[in-house]
């Protein structure tokens, strides 16, 4: 792929290299075979969206469906309320998302410690990602937003936000815990032998030779249960607090038309996508530097 | 002989581009490997030996030039690529072996999957192959748990599984013991009776000399110097290859 912008470039003076009409033949062959390519990508899009949009228009109840599903002024009415309750999503998913990748990344750390002295630490950290996975974020949710305020305890909050975004942490914690291990434990042992060979400690050889290595092989999934996060975040409104879907659905049940939730649906896939291509960027960038490359 | 040599780059240049920097790591390399013949690639750590092998091995995209393998232009866009490493066996630096899979498996994977041989015969030939290399008691064992030299071992057995037309290696004795340095290099002076064509990276220069038919030495990506052994290293005519060699006889390596 990158050999087509493989362009004779400065340095082809220093030797005084011009380019064989070899080269020039191979490098038009491969441009028109990459055009042909995109050519036939393009066109097949096209055809299936046309089908698509073909098929949906022409169904029977298209027309009831446009009106309940996508009425322009229902999304014009609902927009300004979506965007106010995904302000909510949005602290939620970036004060939840830092306390999840810290507590997931201890708990994942807690785990790889070795001898008899941590077990009890090893055991704990266990326990809670055997138990946090295993529980359905839902009834975490119901204990931790109802059942807290219940006890009646001094000092300790009641407000649903607070109390939702807790629960989500409990449960994200745990799986992104997971993660992290599998990406410790997908490290050569090979690298840790190098390290504590060269004198670095446990502790050492974690931070500044296994976890680099593992944080960079789980960044897809990592971002996976960020992206999860994000949409859960709405599961707070069980408790009363006004996220962007809730909204949505106040509008939706009021005025009987659903076009809020198409709105609210698109804002966060139009949120996931932008976060999607950077992470995916910052890692291709990483990769090309380290490589060894090559065609294959 | 005048037949269509196995091998035959044709000006062949390679560059790597690192940010806005591009290095020139093969410049005009032309070379032929005639069928049944070695040809060892000498040259500093860093003069492009494993670049060159693997641009034979179609691992690296070169930009200019061609390599012919039995006369058919393998770097050419429309080459099938896969068809070409059938016929190719490599022997890497640094043994490749995949952790996965035994020794075993690790032999007898591409004979299989890609070759459609049947897995008795293809692990009769491997544990052939592993008894005459001295691994006969390893094929079930993991790479991880192999020494070095015994991997390295391994690695030239996998690469032979195949039958190859041509098999590169790749510096394969720099991780081994004198005596095993001995049996791996008897094992490639058999290769050569039986008639097999090999490009040979080495640091091993009593061994290029006494197995190579043809020795080229490489200097910053330019084949400097090219002969028979006798030529290379009895009378090196430019200064650098001269200067190469002293330092080896130094080291007591030659
Ligand atoms: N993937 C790569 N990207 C950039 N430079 C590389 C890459 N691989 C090798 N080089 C450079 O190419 C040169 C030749 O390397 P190599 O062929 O491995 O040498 P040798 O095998 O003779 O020791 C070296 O200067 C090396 O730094
Ligand atoms: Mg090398």
């Amino acid at each position: 792929m990158t050999s087509l912008d493989k362009m004779p470039s400065a340095a082809a003076e220093d030797d005084g290299y011009v380019p064989s009409a070899r080269r020039l033949e191979r490098e038009a062959f491969k441009r028109g075979r990459t055009r042909k390519a995109t050519a036939i990508a393009a066109l097949s899009t096209l055809v299936t969206a046309v089908v698509l949009y073909l098929v949906i228009v022409n169904s029977p109840g298209w027309e009831r469906t446009r009106e309940t599903f996508f009425d322009p002024a229902f999304a014009k009415k609902a927009l300004p309320d979506v965007l106010e309750g995904l302000w909510l999503n949005l602290r939620l998913l970036v004060v939840c998302g830092a306390c999840v990748l810290v507590l997931g990344m201890l708990l994942a750390v807690a785990r790889t410690l070795r001898g008899p002295a941590f077990f009890p630490l090893r055991a704990l950290a266990t326990a809670y990602t055997d138990f946090f996975r295993g529980l359905p974020l839902i009834i975490n949710l119901l204990i931790v937003v109802f059942g807290v305020p219940a006890l009646r305890l001094q000092g300790v909050t009641t407000d649903p936000v607070v109390l939702g975004g807790v629960a989500l942490t409990l449960t994200y914690s745990a799986y992104v815990a997971e993660v992290f291990r599998a990406g410790i434990e997908s490290v050569h042992p090979s690298q840790r032998a190098a390290a504590r060979s060269l004198g670095l400690s446990h502790r050492k050889t974690l931070r500044y030779v296994v976890l680099p290595q593992a944080v960079r092989r789980v960044v897809p999934p990592l971002l996976n249960d960020l992206v999860s996060l994000q949409k859960d975040t709405g599961l707070v409104s069980i408790a009363g607090a006004v996220d962007a879907v809730y909204a949505a659905q106040i509008i939706a049940s009021r005025e009987f038309n659903y076009t809020p939730y198409i709105v609210a649906g698109l804002i966060f896939v139009a949120l996931t996508i932008p976060m999607t291509r950077f992470t995916d960027w910052v890692t291709a960038r990483m990769d090309r530097q380290r490589a060894q490359g090559g065609t294959v | 002989m005048t037949s269509t040599p196995v091998l035959r780059l044709e000006s062949v240049r390679k560059t790597y581009r690192a940010r806005h920097k591009e290095t020139v790591v093969l410049r005009d390399v032309d070379l032929e490997v005639p069928a049944h013949t070695v040809t060892a690639l000498i040259g500093a750590s860093g003069s492009g030996k494993s670049t060159l092998l693997r641009c034979v091995n179609l691992l690296e995209e070169i930009d200019d030039g061609a390599i012919f393998l039995d006369g058919d232009d393998i770097t050419d866009p429309r080459a099938d690529a896969d068809a070409v490493r059938r016929r190719i066996g490599v022997v890497f630096q640094s043994y490749n072996l995949f952790p996965h899979m035994s020794v075993l498996d690790n032999i007898t994977l591409a004979p299989r999957r890609v070759h459609g041989v049947d897995r008795a015969e293809a692990e009769e030939r491997a544990r052939e192959l592993l008894e005459r290399l001295g691994l006969g008691g390893k094929a079930g064992e993991y790479p991880d748990r192999l020494s070095g030299g015994q991997q390295q071992r391994a690695a030239i057995v996998r690469a032979l599984a195949v039958r190859p037309r041509l098999l590169l290696l790749d510096e394969i004795t720099a991780a081994l013991d004198p005596e095993l340095v001995g049996e791996v290099l008897s094992v490639v002076r058999d290769l050569k009776e039986e008639g097999m064509t090999m490009v040979i990276a080495t640091h091993e220069m009593g061994f290029a000399r006494e197995v190579a038919d043809q020795v080229c030495f490489l200097d910053a990506g330019v084949v400097l110097e090219r002969g028979t052994s006798a030529e290379v290293f009895g009378a090196p005519q430019e200064a650098r290859t001269q200067q190469f060699l002293k330092r080896i006889v130094e080291a007591g390596r030659l």
